[in-house]
C-alpha cells in the first residue's frame, strides 16, 4: 500500500520532442492517495494508458519521477513495484487451470505451496471463481477471464495499487454492470489504491471517488463526480461529462457581467468590474440549468428528443444552438419560448479554462 | 441433424474435383497396386503373385537398412530444425525495418529449386575446390563427404537444416507476432521469468503453427529425394541411400516393378500412418 506521487512527469514517444504536440503526456504533478478509488477519464488517445503504464512501470517516462510513499521508483520494473494491472483484453494463461492462473504470480515469487493454496481459495471466493478452479482457463467467457485477470492482481498481498485499463471493453453489456458492482464491492473489502482508466463517463462516475479528467495529454481537472458536474474547470470537462454536455456560448466580458448578442448575463465567477480582460471568452451552462420560464430571453424550439425521465430540447437562442433538459411533466411550448439562465451555474471561461480573477491569461 | 440444411446438389460441385483427383492420384495409385501383386518377365505379360512382393520387401534387409537411415535422417533434422527455428523466431525483431530484412533473408533458401540446392552444396562441400570442404580441410579436419560416411551424413543434414529451418522460423514467427502485447505486460507484472513467458505464453500460442511445421517437415523429409541424390547420390556406398533413393534404384535401376510397387505402397502407408498418429496426438492434447 502506498501513496503514489507523479512529480513533473512528462512523456513523449519521440526521441527528441520539441513542439507541445510531440508530448503524449504534458508535464504534470499528481498525487494518488493510498486506498483511493480513482478513475482516469478521457477520450481515446488522450494519454490515459500512457500514464497508467508509467505508474505500473511498463513505460519509463521521458522526464519527471514516480514516487511510491516518497520512494523513487521511476527506474524500477513492474515486478519490483508491486503493482497489479488488468488490461482491456483479458489475459489468461491458456494452458493452465483457473487455479494455476491465480497461483501464477505467487509461485513466480516463490511463495510456499500451502500459502499459495490458501490465498488462491480466498481470492477465488471473492471473485466468484471457486466453482471453476479446476477448469481450464481457456474455455471461460470474456467476463470469467477478466475475473481471472482481476484475481491475479488481488492475490498478491504486497500489491501497492491495482490498475485497470478499460477492463470492461470486451464484456457483454448486461454483465458490465455486474462486474462494475463487483469491483466496487472488492474495493470495500480490499482497500487498495485502484486506478480505473476509461473513456466511459458512467463507468468512471460510478466506480470512482475521485475522477481525473484528461485531454490531449493533459490533466484538465481532478475532483469528485459532483465537482466535475457542478464546476467544470475547463469547457472540455463540461462537454465530456454530462449527457448532453455543457452549452458553451462565446461572450464578451464587460463590467462584471458578460454580453451575448448585446444581452447581459450574470456568471458565478464574474469578470472584473473595470477594464477589458484579454482572451477568448465563453459562457458555459449545463442543460440542466437552462429553464423555460414565462418571461425571459426569447428562443425558438428546433427539436425535442425524449430520453425517458426527461426530454432534451434543442433551441436557438441569441443566434446559438443550445440544449436544455425539461423534466418530466414540464410543458415545452411549441416554436417560441422564453429562457432563464441560472446565474449560480453559469461559468465564465477564458481560453477554455474557468476564469479566475487575478490570473494571467 | 443439428439443424443443418442437407442439399444434395452440393455433389455437383464436388464431382469435378473428384474426377481430377481420380486422374492424378487414384488412377496412378491403382497402377502401382496392380504391379505390386503381379510378376512380369517383360513383353507386357503378367502373372498373379499375391502378396509375395510385400512379404519379400518387409523381410528384406536392404529395406530395413534404408528405412533405418530414413528414420535417422528425419529424426535428426526434426530435432535440429524445430528448436533452432523456434530460437531464431524468438530472436527476430518484432518491429522496425529489420523485420522485412529478416523475413526476406529467411525466405531465400525456400525459393531455391531443390536440385539447385543439391548442386550448390555438392560444389560448396567439395574437399578440393568447395569453400566449405576446402575450408574444413584447411582448418585441419579430414573432411571428404564423397568418401567418408560421417562426413556425408554431416553434409546432408547441414544442407537440409540450411534449406528448411526457415520454414519453421516463418511459421513460428507468425505464431509469435500474433500474441498481443498485453500478454507480455501481464507476465511482467505477474513476475514471470523469461522461461515462464516462453513456456506459458509463447509456446502455447505457437502450438498450432508448430504442429503444421513439424507435420510438413516430417512428410517432406521422409519423402526427400532430389537434394540427397544430387549431393551424394546415396553414397558413399549405400550410406546415404534413403528410402526414396532406394526405391528409384529398384524401380528404374533394376526394373523390378513388382517389388518397387510393393515398396512404394509400404512407404506410402508408413508416411500416412505416422502423419495421422502425429496429428491425432497433437490435436487431442489441444482438446484436453
Amino acid at each position: 500500500m502506498a501513496k503514489i506521487t507523479l512529480e513533473n512527469l512528462g512523456h513523449s514517444y519521440l526521441p527528441a520532442p520539441a513542439a507541445p504536440a510531440d508530448w503524449a503526456l504534458k508535464e504534470m504533478t499528481l498525487e494518488w492517495q493510498d486506498g483511493g478509488a480513482y478513475a482516469l477519464l478521457g477520450p481515446s488517445g488522450c494519454g490515459k494508458t500512457t500514464l497508467l503504464n508509467i505508474i505500473s512501470g511498463l513505460l519509463r517516462p521521458s522526464r519527471g519521477r514516480v514516487l511510491f510513499d516518497g520512494r523513487d521508483v521511476t527506474a524500477l520494473p513492474p515486478e519490483e513495484r508491486h503493482i497489479a494491472q488488468i488490461f482491456q483484453f483479458p489475459v489468461v494463461y491458456d494452458t493452465m487451470t483457473v487455479f494455476d492462473n491465480l497461483a501464477f504470480p505467487l509461485r513466480n515469487r516463490g511463495l510456499p505451496e500451502p500459502e499459495v493454496r490458501a490465498r488462491v481459495h480466498e481470492i477465488a471466493e471473492m471473485t466468484d471463481l471457486s466453482a471453476l478452479l479446476a477448469t481450464r482457463a481457456r474455455g471461460l467467457t470474456a467476463d470469467g477471464k477478466q475475473k481471472i485477470s482481476l484475481g491475479r492482481g488481488l492475490v498478491r498481498e504486497d500489491v501497492n495499487a491495482i490498475l485497470f485499463d478499460e477492463p470492461l471493453t470486451v464484456i457483454d453489456p448486461h454483465l458490465k454492470f455486474q462486474l462494475r458492482s463487483k469491483l466496487k464491492e472488492l474495493h470495500h473489502r480490499v482497500p487498495k489504491t485502484m486506478i480505473y482508466v476509461t473513456h466511459d463517463q458512467t463507468e468512471a462516475l460510478t466506480f470512482a471517488d475521485t475522477v481525473v479528467v484528461m485531454n490531449m495529454g493533459e490533466v484538465v481537472q481532478t475532483g469528485t463526480p459532483e465537482e466535475l458536474f457542478a464546476r467544470p474547470r475547463h469547457t472540455f470537462v463540461g462537454h465530456f461529462i454530462g449527457s448532453p454536455g455543457m452549452n458553451v456560448i462565446p461572450c464578451t466580458p464587460e463590467n462584471g457581467r458578460v454580453l451575448i448578442g448585446g444581452e447581459p448575463f450574470e456568471t458565478a465567477n464574474p469578470p472584473p468590474s473595470g477594464g477589458r480582460p484579454e482572451g477568448r471568452f465563453e459562457l458555459g451552462i449545463r442543460p440542466e440549468f437552462l429553464r423555460i420560464v414565462p418571461d425571459g430571453i426569447p428562443a425558438r424550439l428546433e427539436n425535442v428528443a425524449d430520453a425517458g425521465r426527461f426530454r432534451i430540447a434543442d433551441v436557438t437562442c441569441l443566434g446559438h444552438r443550445l440544449k436544455l433538459l425539461a423534466p418530466e411533466g414540464q410543458e415545452i411550448p411549441a416554436d417560441e419560448l422564453k429562457l432563464a439562465f441560472d446565474p449560480a451555474h453559469s461559468w465564465l471561461y477564458r481560453n477554455g479554462w474557468l476564469f479566475e480573477e487575478g490570473e494571467s491569461p | 441433424m443439428n439443424g443443418k440444411i442437407v442439399n444434395q446438389k452440393a455433389w455437383f460441385f464436388v464431382i469435378p474435383v473428384l474426377l481430377l483427383v481420380s486422374f492424378n492420384a487414384i488412377v496412378p495409385l491403382m497402377t502401382v497396386i496392380n504391379y505390386s501383386v503381379q510378376e512380369t518377365f517383360g513383353d507386357n505379360v503378367f502373372f498373379w503373385s499375391g502378396l509375395t512382393w510385400f512379404q519379400e520387401i518387409l523381410r528384406s534387409e536392404r529395406f530395413h537398412a534404408a528405412l533405418t537411415r530414413q528414420a535417422i535422417f528425419t529424426g535428426a533434422i526434426l530435432a535440429i530444425e524445430v528448436p533452432l527455428g523456434v530460437a531464431i523466431a524468438l530472436a527476430m525483431p518484432r518491429k522496425g525495418i529489420w523485420v522485412s530484412v529478416c523475413l526476406v533473408l529467411m525466405a531465400l533458401p525456400l525459393l531455391i529449386p531443390w536440385n539447385v540446392v543439391g548442386a550448390m552444396w555438392n560444389i560448396f562441400a567439395l574437399p578440393n575446390i568447395g569453400l566449405l570442404g576446402k575450408g574444413l580441410n584447411a582448418l585441419g579436419f579430414d573432411y571428404n563427404y564423397t568418401r567418408q560416411v560421417g562426413d556425408a551424413w554431416f553434409t546432408l543434414i547441414l544442407m537440409d537444416v540450411w534449406h528448411w529451418t526457415s520454414l519453421v522460423v516463418l511459421l513460428a514467427y507468425a505464431g509469435l507476432v500474433s500474441i498481443p502485447d498485453a500478454y507480455y505486460q501481464a507476465a511482467r507484472i505477474d513476475g514471470a521469468s523469461r522461461w515462464a513467458v516462453f513456456r506459458h505464453i509463447q509456446l502455447p500460442k505457437m502450438r498450432r503453427v508448430l504442429t503444421i511445421a513439424i507435420l510438413l517437415r516430417f512428410m517432406d523429409s521422409f519423402n526427400i529425394y532430389t537434394e540427397p541424390v544430387v549431393l551424394t547420390g546415396g553414397g558413399p556406398g549405400n550410406a546415404t541411400t534413403l528410402l526414396s533413393i532406394d526405391l528409384v534404384k529398384i524401380a528404374l535401376g533394376q526394373f523390378d516393378l513388382g517389388p518397387a510397387a510393393a515398396m512404394s505402397l509400404i512407404y506410402f502407408l508408413i508416411i500416412l500412418a505416422l502423419s495421422w498418429i502425429f496429428y491425432a496426438v497433437m490435436t487431442r492434447n489441444e482438446e484436453q
